[in-house]
């Protein structure tokens, strides 16, 4: 809801460079999925999905979809060598055990310390927590991807949240249209600007506390 | 409970094994998996105040979306409703009792049951609104919650093939939660794109014991494929974190 297409396709091209060789990823819905477009084609990840692929590959051609083999939206999907299908206490097994490298979510809120919230509006949207809360609590790094303010111009990254939470400091990082944010010691750094917006616009629609760094850089 | 060698039963003798009130387990993920011959078998026998045990709900006219867009659910566990904007509107006006799990907690909860299990501990959720009610435990001095295992009076599952033992394999992603809720029923039905004779399949290859299984019915046919053909309008926005 609300930013164009580009700027959806600039979030997740920056969240991609977050990806190195060798990692395990899991991929939320939304802009977090079109981070796969994204990630370097040399590079060995193995994408896992919670309805049981580990070595999911990219969108299949037009005609050649297999109605079985989706990712967790329900969308078709393909797979990659070394690839794997298991069932979803496997799949989940391998996100509590900590073997994901990275996940990428989407959020309501995310609070100053890394509290993350983005299940459940009480009253108003109802949608369940999903595997949410066992990928935020679990993988090594997590990185929210999500607009920078609500549809009413109010930031969503604030002090403290406000809606019932996903996890407790559990944010590594967050991109948004207008800024990168690193969540460390319980403090949000800002150390990088998206253009073509200024640390000036960042801090006025940011509702936290934020460090900001004296070497800023602009991703374009 | 019959466990005869030839577990094939006709959809009249399945639907036997349907009650109102009953508390019935489905497989599949996001309505992938799900299997609808038995679903639409439920919906056709005016079965009513199921409390249905499930992933998701699908969407509205896939899985067992279709049984809460038939208002024949009472009480849900789930992982997320977000797919399904009538089990939202349930839930809001209280005609469905709605609990939510997280997906790997709901999963591991059922494979309890099926395994026999009381239950397991798990530490996912702690400090959010999950660890309310829960009873608690130290072990090793880590803090874990006690979730009690889940079985139902009906399992159903899709599967792409079994033998006539019902001995189960099923398709790629279309396995997900299907092999743990086929284990945790105390009547398993396994609906099955094809059925073999006993002794054709690998038993290498074999996911879900034929033991587990009850009765095999043969499937009409599948109803999924439009998941991802529908995209927009159906409740299943972007942006929306949960799975």
């Amino acid at each position: 809801m609300g930013l164009g297409t580009e700027t959806r396709h600039r979030i997740a091209r920056r969240a991609a460079l977050e990806i190195s060789n060798g990692m395990i990823v899991n991929l939320g819905i939304g802009i977090p999925t079109l981070v796969a477009d994204y990630i370097e084609k040399d590079l060995h990840i193995m994408l896992h999905t919670e309805n049981g692929i580990l070595g999911m590959g990219g969108s299949p051609q037009a005609g050649s979809e297999d109605g079985n083999l989706s990712n967790a939206g329900g969308y078709p999907v393909s797979i990659k060598p070394g690839a794997s299908y298991f069932d979803s206490a496997t799949a989940f097994g391998i996100i509590r055990k900590g073997l994901l490298d990275v996940t990428i979510l989407g959020a309501l809120e995310v609070s100053e310390k890394g509290d993350i919230a983005n299940w459940i509006v009480p009253g108003k949207r109802v949608p369940g927590m999903g595997g949410a809360i066992d990928l935020a609590q679990k993988a090594k790094k997590v990185i929210i991807l999500m607009n920078h303010t609500d549809k009413y111009g109010n930031p969503k990254i604030v002090k403290d949240c406000s809606l019932p939470l996903t996890v407790k400091e559990g944010a590594d990082m967050i991109i948004t249209e207008k800024a990168v944010f690193h969540c460390e010691d319980g403090k949000l750094y800002l150390r990088e600007i998206m253009s073509p917006y200024t640390v000036e616009e960042v801090i006025q629609t940011t509702g936290a506390s934020i460090v900001v760094d004296e070497h800023i850089s602009v991703f374009q | 409970m019959a466990k005869g060698v030839d577990k094939q039963i006709t959809l009249e003798s399945a639907s036997s094994y349907f009650h109102n009130g009953m508390s019935l387990m489905v497989g599949g993920f996001g309505g992938v998996g799900a299997p609808p011959t038995l679903v639409n078998l439920i919906l056709e026998k005016d079965i009513n105040d199921i409390f249905l045990i499930s992933n998701d709900t699908g969407f509205p006219w896939i899985g067992p979306g279709k049984l809460i867009t038939e208002k024949r659910v009472k009480k849900l566990i789930a992982s997320h409703i977000g797919s399904n904007p009538e089990a939202g509107k349930q839930m809001q006006d209280g005609s469905l009792e709605v609990e939510f799990v997280p997906q790997g907690t709901l999963a591991e909860k059922i494979r309890a049951g099926g395994m026999g299990l009381g239950g397991i501990l798990v530490d996912v959720g702690l400090g959010t609104v999950v660890e309310a009610n829960k009873e608690k435990v130290l072990v090793k001095n880590k803090e874990y919650m006690i979730e009690p295992a889940l079985t139902a009076d009906v399992a159903i599952v899709y599967a792409k093939k079994a033998d006539r033992y019902g001995n189960l394999i099923y398709d790629k992603s279309a396995r997900n939660t299907n092999p743990l809720v086929a284990m945790a029923g105390q009547i398993t039905i396994a609906e099955v794109e094809e059925i073999v004779p006993v002794g054709s399949l690998n038993p290498e290859e074999i996911v879900t014991p034929g033991v587990f299984i009850d009765y095999i019915i043969q499937s009409k046919g599948v109803d999924w494929k439009w998941v991802w053909e529908l995209k927009q309008g159906t409740g299943s926005q972007e942006g929306q974190p949960s799975k």
